[in-house]
């Protein structure tokens, strides 16, 4: 078996809104992005091993081991504290993962599990060990049925997403935005990648869900909102597209400035995109 | 005296009780003056310091704890004491039950158990059509919860797919009533992947309905059959159970030294004062009630000697941390795999007991093991063997954490997972939980959804806006929710937490 590793953040052995049914999920480190509005700004940066957050850990469940950032799950009571003292947006309580760890996972909690997700930060970062596990997952009598979906940015190039395609059921992809500066502004990166990656998964019929983050006064303008219903049409009006409402949950810095998106802007964006032929439109079920 | 009169005056003036209420509790009250069926010392004083409980079961059993009649013997052959002729269409069919009910007692003064409806109610549903069907399902669950406002009344439904089953489903999800409460009995080899979408759906809907395993449950019982009734208890059709005491396991953990005098003297001269206490009420029951002198037997609904007697325990939770904290270990339970293997030792015995202490006048000369749901004003003691309220793991290690209990509770074990609402737009994670839940050994499985109104309390339903109703002194139509909102108030359990809120990535390591 491959000795590909994965930096992870943190697995969930139940999950129901990362894909259809209950999913393993498993959030991996690391963001090409940099979005304001995340809200796990957290997973963005991965350690450099500077040592800032140990003396922020009152229950010494970090400490430097040759120069390397060491963990210990056991004394830690997650008050995640090293989080807020981390100057990069990383997380020193990220744990190392084998192909063969996740693969024991998925075999305990194989009943209740309908496949896998992989997320992040940006899973794509860490390709190698995604597309490895996902070959080995379908390679394998035993996880016969089993499903593999990626959360994604899109920011992959053409090349990466058409080998990764071969072993994933489907893709959650994220849209931040349709006008190029707006998108930039938003996140650091052009957007060009992102949705030509919406093509390629729509062709390949492999784009499970198209998500948009309505952000007041940034994404949720008539402008916005007409160019993501000009795309779906450009794509096929049967894309589920998900619209979900930026919130402060999670968030920091300026972000937090920024008004939260009201239950009402939501379905009325909703409506709008019904109104324009597209039927298959999630709102979220919880506002918080 | 005169405390008596202070509180039979209490309940006659109660603002919040309707008469029919006042008029079943001035009944207990009145029951209750009479003495307790004679106990021994030793069992007097266990049930003196509540380390055994009969859960208020009144002093003198004049009928059984729960009745659960086979239905079809009157739908067959009518009832001469009743008057009533074999009914033929569905009308009369389900005039029949509707009648029949109102003859069946409990440990409530209602019905406890509404029959397998599905199979009751098929033969006379041919030239019925779809929709003549649903109008009539909606008016008998109409009825039912009119009449018998009662949320420990139970009707059950399943394996097969079938109209009746689909309607009572549809219907229920609609009218989202308190009652009846409702099973689905489910076998992988006979139920439809359909079916158990619509009822994993409806519980999306309104948190019913429970869902049970149909095949662990045959293997239990015999070819007469099983039904689910109250919170969770499965008994024998045409019988069902003459009483149910319990015993609380924390106070045994309290009353040993360690884990060793635990099993060895405390847990066995305990679980002993629960049988005798059984066997008082028992005996009241069979040799000076005459209970048994009924039409119900006369007819054949119910039969004498297919009484169990249900073997009840609670606060699993507190007597494996009690004793974790005498062995000086850490590990709590729910979470570490020592304590877990603690709980599941103890279950284990307490099995192995039940089946080879005999007992006379019940059925198959032994009790029956139960994971109790708990009361209403149980303080700082858990339900049966769950999780403490507000500390559960995610869905998932919470179902791997208790399976391995469930072969052991056959008269029921009840296990209330809480899913946040994000789980309404992924009805396919809900039959994955469920499936997931069967196959490693779960009994049952039954869900609250966190946003419903309709929610379980300790085992039984009650409705959000009733409680705060009741609790603004308004008064409620229905009888648990009384019991509801005293144990809202009491054990904070509404505070039972809702699990995977949106999903945000919590940074902190662990579960």
């Amino acid at each position: 078996m491959s000795s590909a590793r994965a930096t992870v953040s943190k697995i969930l052995t139940y999950s129901c809104v990362d894909g259809p049914g209950n999913r393993l999920v498993v959030f991996l480190q690391g963001c090409n992005f940099n979005c304001s509005a995340c809200h796990n700004p957290h997973t963005i940066g991965v350690c450099n091993h500077c040592g800032d957050c140990i003396p922020a850990c009152h229950a010494a469940a970090l400490s430097l081991e040759d120069g390397e950032i060491s963990f210990d799950p056991v004394a830690c009571d997650m008050c995640d504290a090293c989080i807020e003292a981390c100057p990069i947006g990383a997380n020193p309580m990220v744990r190392q993962y084998s192909i063969a760890n996740i693969l024991d996972l998925i075999r305990k909690h194989r009943p209740f599990l309908s496949g896998i997700t992989v997320s992040g930060g940006e899973p794509t970062q860490q390709l190698k060990f995604i597309s490895e596990l996902f070959q080995a997952i379908k390679s394998e009598q035993e996880f016969s049925g089993f499903s593999c979906f990626v959360d994604s940015n899109g920011h992959l190039g053409a090349a990466n997403w058409e080998k990764l395609l071969r072993f994933t059921d489907g893709v959650m992809l994220d849209i931040k935005g349709f006008d190029d500066s707006l998108h930039e502004e938003l996140t650091g990166k052009s957007n060009e990648r992102s949705l030509h990656a919406a093509r390629i998964l729509y062709a390949a019929g492999k784009l499970y869900e198209l998500r948009f983050l309505l952000i007041p006064g940034k994404t949720d303008n008539d402008a916005e909102l007409n160019r993501l219903i000009e795309f779906v049409e450009s794509l096929g009006k049967d894309v589920r597209i998900k619209l979900n409402a930026f919130q402060h949950h999670g968030v920091k810095g300026k972000a937090l400035d920024w008004e939260k998106m009201p239950q009402a802007g939501v379905e009325m964006a909703a409506e709008r995109l019904r109104a324009a032929g597209i039927q298959n439109v999630v709102t979220p079920s919880v506002y918080i | 005296m005169q405390e008596i009169t202070r509180k039979l005056h209490e309940i006659t003036t109660d603002k919040t009780l309707s008469p029919a209420q006042k008029a079943h509790y001035l009944a207990l009250e009145a029951e209750n003056l009479l003495p307790y069926p004679a106990l021994d010392a030793k069992t007097q004083q266990a049930l003196d310091e509540r380390v055994i409980c009969d859960l208020y079961e009144g002093h003198a059993p004049y009928k059984p704890r729960y009745v659960l009649p086979d239905y079809s013997i009157v739908l067959k052959q009518g009832s001469e004491y009743l008057e009533l002729p074999v009914p033929e269409t569905l009308d009369e069919a389900i005039n029949t039950l509707m009648i029949a009910y109102h003859h069946v007692p409990s440990v409530t003064g209602m019905p406890v158990y509404l029959g397998q409806l599905d199979e009751l109610l098929l033969p006379f549903c041919d030239g019925v059509d779809d929709q003549e069907l649903y109008n009539r399902i909606k008016l008998f669950w109409r009825y039912l919860d009119r009449t018998l406002p009662d949320a420990f009344m139970h009707a059950n439904i399943g394996p097969t797919d079938n109209r009746v089953a689909r309607t009572i489903l549809r219907v229920d999800a609609e009218l989202k009533q308190t009652a009846p409460n409702l099973t689905f009995f489910y076998d992988p080899q006979v139920s439809t992947e359909q079916i158990l979408a619509i009822a994993t759906n409806s519980i999306v809907e309104c948190s019913k309905p429970h869902i049970a395993n149909h095949p662990m449950h045959v293997e239990t019982f015999d070819e007469r059959g099983y039904g689910i009734v109250s919170c969770y208890n499965a008994l024998p059709v045409a019988g069902g159970s003459s009483t149910l005491t319990r015993l609380s396991l924390k106070e045994v953990a309290l009353r040993s030294k360690g884990e060793a005098d635990f099993f060895d003297s405390v847990l066995p001269h305990y679980m002993e004062m629960n049988f005798r206490l059984a066997e008082n009420r028992i005996d009241f029951l069979f040799n000076e009630s005459n209970f048994f002198e009924s039409f119900l037997v006369a007819e054949g609904w119910i039969e004498r000697d297919r009484f169990t007697a249900m073997y009840g325990i609670y606060a699993m939770a507190e007597a494996v941390n009690v004793l974790q904290d005498k062995e000086g270990r850490a590990g709590r339970y729910g979470f570490d795999d020592l304590a877990n293997a603690l709980g599941h030792r103890i279950s284990r015995v307490l099995a192995e007991t039940v089946e080879q202490r005999p007992m006379k006048n019940v059925w198959r000369g032994h009790a029956m093991l139960h994971a109790q749901a708990g009361l209403s004003n149980d303080v700082q003691a858990t339900p049966g063997v769950r999780i403490p309220y507000g500390t559960e793991p995610d869905p998932v290690m919470h179902i791997q954490a208790l399976a391995p209990h469930h072969q052991y509770y056959e008269s029921g074990i009840s296990e209330i997972l809480t899913l946040d609402e994000t789980i309404k737009d992924n009805p396919e994670a809900m039959q994955q939980l469920c499936k997931g839940a069967f196959s490693c050994g779960f009994r049952e499985f039954t869900v609250n959804v966190a946003s419903n109104d309709l929610v379980r309390v300790t085992g039984f339903m009650v409705r959000l806006s009733d409680i705060k109703k009741f609790n603004e002194a308004k008064g409620s139509r229905t009888n648990t929710t009384a019991l509801g909102a005293e144990a809202a108030d009491i054990v904070n359990i509404l505070e039972r937490k809702p699990r995977v809120m949106s999903h945000e990535l919590r940074p902190g390591y662990g579960q």
